[in-house]
């Protein structure tokens, strides 16, 4: 059996990667902050075949909390396979052009408290010897952006740490896997008309589930995005800072 | 998806709410937005009663969590936001089926409660809201209360069927029906004329579940009434079948003008009629239940301006004559439908307030709309329908008036006792509209 760790469970992406591992049977540990929503989430995976299913609060911000809220879960499900990282924030561009103080904290949460996330399951799963470390970055960390300027900067520094801890757990048999989708279509977003550049979150979750299962280091989902990506990157300067998008 | 987020699957009337709030948590108050609201679930009803011009609507889809699954029982609990194909593929590799299914799997489990959705195997079955044991309810005015034949019977009855009207409905426990395996045997009968129809549905009643009828309505007049019997039963034991089709075909974009209906309809239905098939067929439960599903957003064959459904029920002693007068009405008008089904409904008693189904026979029609000649077409069927002692099904209504809607739905009165004061739908303005003067 499996043994999964989940930190953003309610997240719509986490949420249909959960319900296709539970679907083969995998035991979940699934983190979060709204107690109320983890438990409802727990019964749903309990129906569609999870081996088990644990859940435990945490306030990703709180930073003293995490080494607890990891040792609750290693414990709970006997050892790591899978740990998918998975909260963040989409913050509101322009507010966080006007308050520091706001873009800073959207910055600790989708960087820092990932960062340091990731940092306690690199030596987790190095001392451990195996498993597989998966991290939701975005395309928005490719390259920065005006529209979303700090939210793109935080994905930048999990992307570059991402790329660095599996040069360094590479060696101990611990695979770890950047995600990086470009736009879902998530319940945030349901009332906007969608085009076709949007992803629904099962199409997301199956290919992170895939991308897992296969050892992949950085997956872009759906897979478009790397040769779109790749035109943005090679863009020069003074052609991309003209572009409005 | 309709193409606008909030439509209808016919996509007429479209009608903008004034905002939207996404629903997750099963738990949870009301949104706090301003009345009058209504819940939103997948679209797949056709008109308006999904639909609030200007008001709140509560976007369901995402309670979408599964709650509790008894598979020794086959009672499954389940938020109401969660497709009929999610229950379908959780419960069938288990050895349950839905115990009523209407032609789509893409409805919510609410949005089916709502309508109190019927299936081929009525006579046997009844509606969805027979196997209904319990549902939870969000009022604006009580909070959260589980309903059940037993509490709260009244909102109960009113819930099932109730269009939406008498709050949120939250979560669902419904008994599923257990079934050996996922294919049926099908038999496929080519019947001549409606007398046909008639001894073919009665013939079938006690041997087989499952039985719908396909009409070609653009059949000349002599061959009026002629069309296509299918009936079916679970198989049993069956080890192995026929695949679902894998590849989903789709259509990509609407097409500026109407592609069903016109001069090729007459062709399609003719050669559809003479079309050479098997009389027994193994196949699997998706397209014998779900033929459109396997077509992804089919509802774009009918251009920009959407297509308008007709669907109603005749009582048993009128049905063959009525339903001889609505095929007339429509060579008639020149207009064809390219899906002409019809069903029987049998005897068990449909539980809702507002249920449309009663003993009778069914025929479901649609037409592509084209403007007052359609309106006037399908104003000429109420007419119909009404002076046989029939009814027409609000869940696939846009335009009937008001004061047919009361005489097809004499519980109307008591039923408007239990509508939430914070909810409304446009169709419920749109056939109360009358009475407000």
């Amino acid at each position: 059996m499996q043994k999964i760790l989940i930190i953003g469970a309610n997240s719509a992406i986490a949420t249909a990667c959960a319900r296709q591992w539970a679907a083969r049977g995998a035991a979940l540990y699934l983190i979060g902050r709204d107690p109320g929503r983890l438990a409802a989430l727990a019964d749903d995976l309990r129906v569609r075949g999870a081996g088990a299913v644990d859940t435990g609060t945490l306030d990703v911000d709180e930073l003293a909390g995490h080494e607890a809220a990891l040792a609750a879960a290693r414990q709970a499900l006997g050892g790591i396979d899978v740990a998918l990282l998975a909260h963040g924030t989409l913050p509101d561009a322009a507010a966080c052009d006007r308050d520091a103080a706001l873009a800073m904290a959207h910055f600790a949460t989708n960087g820092g408290s990932t960062i340091a996330l990731m940092h306690r399951l690199a030596g987790l799963l190095e001392a451990q010897g195996d498993g597989t470390l998966a991290v939701i970055s975005s395309v928005a960390g490719d390259r920065g952006r005006a529209s979303n300027a700090i939210y793109g900067a935080a994905k930048a520094a999990v992307s570059a740490y991402a790329s660095a801890l599996r040069q360094r757990l590479g060696r101990s048999g611990v695979d770890v896997l950047t995600v990086k989708p470009g736009f879902v279509d998530t319940p945030m977003t349901a009332a906007f008309a969608k085009g076709a550049l949007w992803a629904r979150p099962e199409a997301v979750a199956a290919g992170i589930v895939r991308a897992v299962e296969r050892r992949r280091a950085v997956v872009y989902l759906p897979w478009f995005w790397r040769p779109v990506m790749m035109v943005i990157k090679a863009l020069p300067e003074f052609v991309f800072r003209r572009l409005k998008f | 998806m309709s193409d606008s987020a909030t439509g209808a699957w016919n996509r007429w009337p479209r009608l903008r709410p004034a905002r939207v709030a996404a629903v997750h948590d099963r738990d949870a108050a009301l949104p706090a937005l301003p009345a009058p609201m209504l819940a939103y679930g997948n679209g797949r009803s056709y008109g308006d009663v999904c639909q609030l011009e200007g008001g709140s609507l509560l976007l369901a889809r995402g309670l979408d969590r599964f709650i509790a699954f008894d598979r020794a029982t086959g009672v499954l609990r389940c938020e109401a936001g969660v497709l009929l194909d999610e229950v379908l593929r959780l419960a069938v590799p288990a050895g349950w089926f839905l115990p009523v299914t209407p032609g789509t799997r893409y409805a919510t489990v609410g949005g089916a409660l709502a309508n109190d959705v019927h299936g081929k195997n009525h006579p046997r079955a009844g509606t969805l809201g027979r196997h209904v044991r319990a549902f939870g309810l969000c009022r604006s005015d009580g909070g959260h209360l589980t309903c059940t034949p037993q509490q709260h019977a009244e909102l109960f009855a009113a819930t099932i069927g109730g269009l939406g009207l008498t709050g949120l409905v939250t979560w669902i426990e419904l008994q599923l029906a257990a079934v050996a395996s996922p294919w049926l045997a099908v038999e496929t009968l080519r019947f001549g004329e409606l007398a046909e129809f008639f001894a073919l549905a009665e013939a079938s009643l006690a041997s087989h579940e499952h039985a719908v009828a396909w009409i070609d309505c653009l059949a000349p007049r002599g061959r009026r009434g002629r069309g296509v019997f299918s009936r079916a039963n679970a198989t049993c034991g069956l080890a192995d079948g026929p695949a679902p089709p894998r590849r989903r075909l789709s259509v990509p974009f609407t097409p500026p003008f109407p592609l069903l209906g016109g001069p090729g309809l007459r062709t399609f239905n003719r050669l559809y009629w003479h079309l050479p098939r098997r009389r027994h067929r193994i196949v699997h439960y998706r397209p014998f239940f779900y033929p459109l599903d396997g077509i992804g957003h089919w509802n774009r064959l009918y251009g920009p301006r959407g297509f308008l459904q007709h669907q109603c029920v005749l009582p048993p002693s009128v049905a063959p004559a009525a339903i001889a007068a609505l095929l007339d009405a429509i060579a008639d008008s020149g207009t064809g439908s390219f899906l002409a089904v019809l069903k029987t409904f049998g005897a068990p008693a449909s539980p809702g307030l507002l249920s449309f189904p009663r003993p009778g026979t069914t025929l479901a029609l649609d037409f592509p709309f084209r403007g007052q000649a359609t309106l006037a077409l399908l104003a000429r069927l109420d007419d119909l329908v009404a002076e046989a002692g029939g009814a027409v099904y609000p869940a696939k209504d846009a335009r009937m008036r008001g004061d047919h809607f009361r005489r097809f739905f004499p519980a109307w009165e008591a039923f408007s006792r239990h509508i939430d004061p914070a909810f409304s739908s446009s169709f419920w303005r749109r056939v109360m509209a009358d009475l407000a003067d």
